[in-house]
């Protein structure tokens, strides 16, 4: 019913009070809701007037813990930050200690983290995409994407040992070498992933239901995005090129040849089409690092990691994850421990701050789809 | 994007498909060898209780205190699930190679009988930890093997003079360790302490290693006189049972602990090590006598000196020292590191009298009449002999007799063709040794030593071995001597016949020949090294006969070293060893004994 009227009308229908006015708390209770987060929402009728965010649910103190524990120990910490993509974040922290150290790392680790950075942006791709269709309660999306993943998982698994806390990026390298005939099942299983794409594009993209029912949300211009501080396929959906697999490059994104994607249009839309492409990027990312993958060792001598001491001094270093970049800024004392250790989350800005943008006026059932768009994922700026 | 109004619907053809998530295309689940988690799948812990010697490195390494020792280190550690978050660092830290994690992620046990009771909550809480087990043995997942682990395998290397340098001289040639290489090697100990039960001395090896690496060499040194005096001389010649042992060489080269204790002590400046050796020493008006100023008598006057008693030591021969000084070679162990060492021992107020023989400048009943107590420390400096006719004459020499006149300074005979026989240190000692004499001399190597046992089963140290070669000595394992040959009185060489076995199935010495196999080699001279005995004819009859031996007819001694007479304690290679840091816990050993012993007669 609701539906039928336009957007401005139900807008201003609210603002007269013809609704019931309440206050709603859109949190870990609510089905669309990523993780323990919550919106203290105002609203009138089904639309919202104000946002206020009640982060804190998911405190971990990750940063805190991490000063009390050895270089390597902080290694088991790290990729629990962000669970569904954690390798951003090993190679974020060991790549700080790589600069504060001054050390390259050989070229065999450079490949293989490239490729396990991009497995590990596909399984969140995958899962973004998936928890968008079950916002719209297309949960049929959500169920082949999983399955989709689950290939990604067990490769994962072969290599590191575990499916989801990978704990494979050292300080100086990765933690093993890539095991006989893993590369020949990656092949299958990205080949199998790429001829899954016609489906989901009949499934989700080309479906004038979902096409109707994501354009229009959380639109966001070029400028907005960036005065925002949005980043990652959010901001490059708007038509913005930036990338740091391109600005800053690291681990072997150099000696790819690859274009970043921008979809341009801004909308949820937009991002849901940019998520597409970023996917297919990274399928064929991985495809140029497996063709180039040199041999060599795979880790420098870091000696015994119980007297591992990273020399005083800090660093900031960047790694785009699936969601925007992460970045680790490491402060060392020249000790067995971190001093510090500070964490950006690529989901702060939207999940925080555009909320007050772009929540007031929109209805309730938008909100779900509205951060799965923007891939707000809450461990990210709840750490 | 095209518009298809049939699109939603062509999803459907999946309806006909397995309806399975699979692992990997083309495969079904059981794609590796066992249906289940992949091999590398880091699941419920194992532990093989046969490999782990309880280094606890692994207890070290876990970030959530999951693994602990119950009790103390050197025992087994069990692991709480209940904290573990399956890092698997614990599985590359592991030293032993002991510890793997299986395939197995599902972990049920019947809770016990006695645990049903809601009463015995701590028998519940200890009963949590679980012994990583053997029963996930046979699905083996993460493992380490040695070029994956996290240990810093290979050993800094030490630099040292080349041979054909080294041989010219009587140099030292281990050139010893720079700061950083100190601090790299340092940096590879995993403070596990298996070293420190293995010391004779129990000198706490993981605390001074820590020091080091902290640069905080006072501390280090400071460390090392707990439990040793003589850390110069240990740091330069120690058997170093201690490295046999390191956790570190069960995977790859054992940690240089004798370096690094010979770089702190080498490496403190004098004036802070004279500050360090200033100890305020509470007099007790004891008096102490110390036969033998060997590293057993130095290490019993040290401590017997800060318990605050009155120390003499009696030495025969004209410098301090013992056998460290007449047995050891100069380019093993300088005469400045002796030295120094020793120097720092007397500065506490011990007197020396040199070129004092117990037995004839003074009576050992007169040492007893002066002195509340006795110590006894003359080593073993008497060669053993073979037995054959040709040992009468002048140019069948005994090594160890050999060695003191070359360090003392005597004239010693260097013919041109030498035959040693032994394959201890001592025998490579001497042979290096009148290897450098006949280079001197005659400007060539002409030195032949031979062993009863094979190349692998040398008593001597393998770098002893190596290091003979390289100065041009030639070593002949697997020969025994048959008889030494003399025309006149002038040796002309020696016959050997080769040695099947030396040791028989008990591990018994009962060398078998092959009397076929003979060979002849000419020689101006023989050196006998097969071994010393004890001099200990200073000691008067009637009281030797008092003295309880033990069945290898050496003086017995309680834990304490005190012989059977209780003013007399004795120690050093006579009782025990022989090696210096087996003397200087001796030597510790007896201070703490005669402490006592006098404390209780008072």
């Amino acid at each position: 019913m609701l539906s039928s009227i336009p957007y401005t009308e139900l807008r201003e229908l609210a603002r007269k009070d013809d609704c019931i006015q309440y206050e709603l708390f859109f949190g870990p209770n609510f089905p669309g809701m990523h993780g323990n987060f919550g919106y203290i929402l105002d609203v009138a009728g089904s639309t919202i007037l104000r946002v206020r965010p009640n982060p804190g649910l998911l405190h971990r103190g990750f940063e805190k813990l991490m000063e009390q524990k050895l270089w390597f120990q902080n290694l088991s910490l790290i990729p629990r930050i962000c669970v569904v993509d954690p390798d951003p974040n090993e190679v974020a922290y060991c790549g700080a200690i790589e600069k504060i150290l001054g050390a390259e790392i050989p070229e065999r680790a450079k490949f293989i983290r490239t490729i396990t950075l991009e497995m590990s942006r596909m399984t969140s791709l995958l899962m973004g995409m998936g928890a968008l269709g079950g916002m719209m309660g297309l949960y049929t999306v959500m169920y082949r994407m999983m399955d989709d993943r689950e290939g990604l998982l067990s490769l994962f698994e072969w290599l590191t040992g575990a499916r989801i806390y990978h704990i494979y990026n050292l300080p100086g390298g990765v933690r093993r070498d890539i095991p006989d005939g893993w590369t020949e099942k990656l092949e299958d299983v990205l080949k199998q992933l790429e001829s899954n794409i016609v489906e989901w594009d009949r499934l989700m993209f080309e479906n004038p239901v979902v096409q109707k029912r994501l354009s229009g949300i959380g639109p966001l211009t070029q400028e907005q995005a960036v005065n925002w501080g949005i980043g990652g396929p959010s901001l490059r959906a708007t038509g913005f090129k930036a990338d740091t697999r391109k600005d800053d490059p690291y681990a072997a994104y150099p000696y790819l040849d690859f274009e970043v994607p921008a979809v341009g249009g801004g909308d949820a839309l937009a991002r849901a089409v940019q998520v597409r492409e970023e996917y297919i990027l990274a399928i064929s990312l991985i495809r140029q690092a497996l063709k180039k993958l040199p041999e060599g060792p795979f880790k420098l001598d870091t000696g015994n990691p119980l007297k591992f001491i990273v020399p005083k001094g800090d660093a900031y270093n960047r790694v785009e994850s699936s969601k925007g970049e992460y970045a680790y800024h490491v402060v060392s004392n020249g000790d067995l421990k971190p001093y510090r250790v500070s964490v950006r989350g690529p989901s702060l800005p939207g999940g925080l701050a555009l909320c007050h943008e772009h929540l007031p006026g929109m209805l309730i059932d938008d909100v779900a789809i509205w951060m799965a768009s923007l891939a707000i994922c809450p461990p990210d700026f709840d750490r | 994007m095209r518009k298809n109004f049939f699109s939603p619907y062509a999803t459907w053809k999946n309806f006909f498909k397995k309806p399975t998530t699979t692992r990997y295309p083309k495969e079904d689940i059981t794609f590796f060898d066992k249906p289940g988690a992949s091999p590398t799948y880091r699941g419920m812990h194992t532990n093989d209780h046969e490999l782990c010697i309880g280094c606890g490195t692994c207890e070290d390494i876990c970030p959530t205190s999951a693994i602990t020792s119950p009790g103390k280190k050197g025992v087994v550690p069990v692991i709480d699930y209940g904290r573990c978050c399956f890092c698997g660092f614990c599985v590359d830290v592991c030293t032993s190679r002991s510890l793997s994690m299986s395939r197995d992620y599902i972990y049920t046990i019947e809770s016990p009988p006695e645990l049903q009771a809601d009463d015995e909550v701590d028998m519940k809480y200890n009963s949590f930890l679980i012994k990583p087990d053997s029963t996930h043995e046979e699905n083996p997942g993460h493992q380490t093997p040695d070029e994956d682990s996290w240990l810093d395998l290979i050993r800094t290397p030490m630099e040292e003079i080349p041979a054909e340098e080294r041989i010219k001289s009587f140099r030292e040639f281990v050139k010893g360790f720079t700061r950083e290489q100190a601090f790299k090697e340092a940096s590879r100990c995993v403070e596990c302490g298996v070293c420190e039960e293995t010391c004779p001395a129990k000198m706490e090896i993981p605390k001074y290693i820590r020091a080091v690496w902290e640069d905080d060499l006072e501390k280090a040194v400071d460390i090392m006189y707990n439990t040793n005096p003589l850390p110069g001389i240990c740091g330069r010649i120690c058997t170093h049972k201690c490295e046999t042992v390191c956790s570190i060489s069960l995977r790859g080269e054992p940690v240089a602990i004798r370096w690094l204790k010979r770089y702190a002590v080498d490496m403190l400046e004098d004036d802070k090590y004279r500050e360090l050796m200033k100890k305020e020493i509470p007099e007790n008006g004891g008096t102490a006598a110390i036969v033998g100023s060997g590293p057993s008598g130095l290490s019993a006057a040290y401590y017997l000196r800060l318990a605050g008693y009155k120390v003499t030591i009696f030495e025969a021969l004209p410098q301090a020292g013992g056998m460290m000084r007449v047995g050891v070679p100069k380019y093993r162990l300088p005469h400045e590191a002796i030295d120094r060492d020793i120097d720092y021992i007397l500065s506490l107020g011990i007197e020396i009298k040199l070129n004092t023989r117990v037995g004839k400048d003074i009576t050992l009943e007169k040492l007893h009449d002066q002195y509340d107590a006795v110590y006894i420390s003359t080593g073993l400096h008497l060669g053993r002999k073979l037995g054959f006719e040709a040992e009468k004459l002048p140019f069948v020499a005994q090594a160890i007799d050999l060695l003191r006149k070359v360090t003392l300074g005597e004239a010693v005979e260097v013919p041109e063709k030498v035959i040693v026989i032994g394959g201890g240190n001592v025998a490579m000692d001497i042979s290096r040794t009148m290897a450098r004499l006949q280079l001197e001399k005659y400007g060539k190597v002409g030195v032949t030593t031979l062993s009863l046992e094979s190349e692998e089963e040398l008593p001597c140290d393998l770098e002893e071995f190596i290091e003979s070669r390289e100065e041009g000595v030639t070593v002949m394992p697997s020969y025994g001597p048959k008889d030494i040959l003399m025309e006149g009185d002038k040796v002309t060489g020696a016959e050997f016949i080769r040695c099947l076995s030396v040791f028989d199935s008990q591990g018994r010495f009962s060398p078998k020949f092959d009397e076929q196999e003979k060979i002849t080699l000419q020689a101006d001279m023989v050196i006998e090294s097969i071994g010393q005995a004890s001099d200990v004819s200073f000691i008067p009859e009637d009281l030797l006969e008092k003295l309880e031996k033990t069945e290898r007819r050496t003086i017995k001694v309680d834990e304490n070293q005190q012989t059977s007479l209780p003013w007399l304690f004795a120690g050093g290679d006579l009782t025990s060893g022989p090696d210096a840091i087996t003397g200087i816990a001796d030597g510790h050993r007896a201070a703490k004994g005669i402490d006592e012993f006098l404390r209780s007669r008072k």
